[in-house]
Parts: C-alpha cells; structure tokens; sequence
C-alpha cells in the first residue's frame, strides 16, 4: 500500500469517527507501545474532540515501584554482583541515582535484549553472581520462566531474577473499581494478547461492561480499534472484539501460558501509581525460589516516598495527561527525569514530549 | 517494551533460530511456539518468538511497517 494511501486510510477512519457521534467518549490505551505509536504518529490530532485517547498503566518500567528500582541499584553496588538488565531501566531514578549512575561508578551492570543472555553470562561467569531485573508484563514473562528453568535444569547456582512481572487484567480491573478516572472501553494491548488471549478480557466486560478491543501497532491498526470501540459505544454494546488476528487468537499462547504457570504462581503487586493490586503479579514457586535474589542476596525492599515533584503515578492512572504535570519539560526532561515516565521508551511522558 | 516484531526463520540450531528482522538477523528461542520451521515467520519479543504468524500476514505487516517508517519520516 503506497504511503499515501495509508495516511489517507489513517484519515478516512478518523474522519467517519466525527460523523458517527457526538457524544464523549475516553478510551484507554493500556499499553505504553501504543502510547508511542500513538504519539508518534500523532493519531490523538486525527481524533474529533469528542473522542478522547488517555495513557494508562502499560509500561513496565513506569509501574516498577520505587523501592525495587532501590533494590536493583543497591544490588548494582555489590562488588560480586553483576546486574543485568533490559535498557529501559537503566536511567529510570531512584530515591538515589540510577543503575547507570551505579555502572558509572564502577557498578557491574550490564543490557541485553533477552534473559537467555542473562543465563549465559552467568554460566560463562562462575565467578559473579548474575542478577536479571526481571520487569514486564505477560509477553516477558514466559521468556524469563524459561530461563529461570533453564538455569533450575543447568543447575546453574550464580544466577537468580529481581522478579517484578505483573499481569495486565487486574490492573484494568483496578483502575475501573477506583472509579477516578471515566473509562468508556479499553484499547488492549496486542503483544499481551498474544500470550494471553482475548479470552483473559472476558471477565472484565462481564463485571464492567466495557468495551475491550485488541489492537495492533500500526496506524491502521490503531484506528481501526478505535472504531471498533466507538462503534460498540454508539450501539451501546460491551464485548472483546479482536483487531489484531494476525498475531492474537482467543486462546494465547498456551505453551507461554503453561510455562508461566510452572516456574511463576500469582502474588499481590505494588505498582508505581496503583498501590497494591490483589493477584497482579507473579512471584518464583517454592521450588524455584533458589533463584529469587532478594532471599539469595538478602535484600530488603524499603518503603520509599514518592518524590512530590513527580506525578508519575497520576500519569499512570490516566488522571493526568503529561502535559498538564508541571514538571513536564521544565524541571523533568529525557535528560534529566525526576520519574520513569519520563525516561523509558514507553512511558507516556516520554512519548508526549519526544514528540510534542 | 512489549513490542514484538515479525522475521523470517533463516536456520535453526536446536531450540535457537537466527531470524531475520528487516534486514537483521537476530537469534531467538523457540520454547514458546511448536512445529516451526525455516521458512516461518515468528512474532520475535526479547529474544523469543512468541508466536508463529501466516506469512502473507507476516509479509503484509513488515510491508505496513516499512510504508509507516516512510510516513513517519516525512
């Protein structure tokens, strides 16, 4: 399809969207990939003004609470620990610097793209002890299960995860319990979905009534689920509507699934924002917990004031769009953050001023 | 951080393949999905395939993708 077309496709949508109603409405992307995408291509300029798109809870950086983010730097600073960790966490702040301020320091810590690399460092490596900061959602997770199983069936001793994964649903489920912030339908997260299945948003409509569509990360994509979702609105209906089929079918991704299920049992979380979120985590099975860090290296996770200056939490819950943070742009930038949302590639913040 | 990208399986070596991702090859384990082979098109997320896709689907997706790129660019 030329470029052209597509733009005009991306149009054609948001056009019908303004003839469709007037009524208002505010749908939820959930997932901070949609955020960017959503920024980038500038699809909230597209919308009529009465279609709302907000920011919620979907990067896994940006939830990751404070006190874990402390936990990670304190294990960066040991001298026989090397940290090993996706990118995005590196300059997200703590209540006292960052992991690449503790790298900077002469702290072991280093990025990869997948756990795997994690486990080979430590087998390579008998002589530190490799920590994996395990943070994300569903579609991480089975990743990280395999290696924590992978170094259970290696018996690899040196190894273990700062385990902080979360599960979506509960998080929605939350944030329509709280009632602070209207939700007219979800935008559900497409990479989630492939592991989790449009069947795992079912629950939701039935005790919310509310419209959830799979989405893509195209334009198009996007734009079409955001019809869907108006659509539903308009005729008054609530289901889980499927937009993105080319990567997500009902049931998941049961060997994902499966693997999850072996190595990881559902815990209680805290999200950055949220608080504590009943059944919204996952935490190492007994059997598995020698690969735990916090018991192997006998950290605690301390309670840690928000910085009032960072409004990241509101962020998070969609009550505050980034703009409106006084702190955005002035006294929080990429280059200096004073919250995750400003620095990960994901968070809403760093979206909304990469491309303002 | 949950973005996945599509590739093309070029090899595969026990559980690792080495799949192509516009123009890169990557490696990527293949826990997650069954009865893949070199040829498939996998659905590629830190370091997994995460699901196997149809290749006209695949091949339509890498071609939006390429054409957003464009659109981005301008």
């Amino acid at each position: 399809m030329p470029t052209s077309e597509l733009a005009a496709q991306v149009a054609d949508i948001a056009g019908q969207l303004s003839k469709q109603t007037t009524r208002p409405m505010r749908f939820m992307e959930v997932c901070g990939t949609h955020s960017m995408a959503v920024a980038r291509y500038r699809l909230r300029q597209l919308l009529p003004d009465n279609v709302r798109l907000i920011s919620g809870p979907g990067c896994p950086v940006c939830v990751t609470p404070a006190s874990e983010i402390d936990a990670a730097i304190a294990l960066a600073k040991r001298p026989d620990v090397t940290v090993v960790t996706f990118g995005d966490m590196m300059r997200v702040p703590g209540s006292d610097g960052s992991l690449a301020l503790a790298r900077a320091a002469g702290g072991q810590v280093q990025v990869v793209y997948s756990p795997m690399q994690a486990l080979e460092l430590a087998v390579r490596r008998p002589d530190r002890h490799v920590v994996f900061i395990a943070v994300g959602f569903e579609t991480t997770a089975p990743g990280v299960a395999c290696a924590v199983q992978e170094a259970h069936r290696q018996q690899v001793d040196n190894f273990s995860i700062l385990c902080s994964h979360k599960l979506i649903p509960p998080a929605m489920a939350a944030l329509l319990e709280s009632g602070e912030v209207a939700i007219d339908g979800f935008l559900c997260p497409g990479h989630v979905s492939t592991i989790i299945g449009t069947t795992a948003y079912e629950p939701l409509v039935r005790r919310f009534a509310i419209p959830c569509v799979v989405a893509g990360f195209e334009p198009l994509d996007i734009m079409r689920a955001l019809a869907a979702l108006v659509a539903q609105v308009v005729s008054g209906q609530a289901r889980v509507e499927n937009a993105y089929e080319r990567a997500v079918q009902p049931e998941g991704n049961q060997k994902a699934q499966q693997l999850i299920s072996r190595v990881f049992e559902v815990t209680a979380a805290e999200w950055r924002g949220l608080g504590v979120i009943a059944a919204s985590g996952l935490r190492l099975r007994e059997e598995f917990s020698h690969f735990d860090a916090l018991k192997r290296l006998d950290i605690e996770l301390r309670p840690v004031p928000e910085n009032p200056a960072c409004h990241c939490g509101e962020v998070l819950r969609g009550v505050m769009e980034p703009h409106e943070c006084p702190a955005f742009g002035r006294a929080c930038t990429p280059e200096h953050p004073l919250g995750p949302c400003m620095v990960s590639s994901e968070g809403s913040c760093a979206a909304a001023y990469k491309y303002r | 951080m949950c973005l996945a990208v599509p590739g093309k399986i070029e090899a595969i070596e026990g559980l690792t393949a080495s799949v192509q991702v516009g123009g890169v090859v990557v490696r990527a384990r293949l826990d997650l999905v069954d009865d893949v082979q070199v040829g498939d098109y996998v659905l590629v997320h830190a370091g997994f395939a995460i699901n196997k896709m149809d290749a006209a689907e695949a091949e339509e997706t890498l071609a939006l993708l390429g054409e957003v790129q464009r659109l981005a660019d301008q």
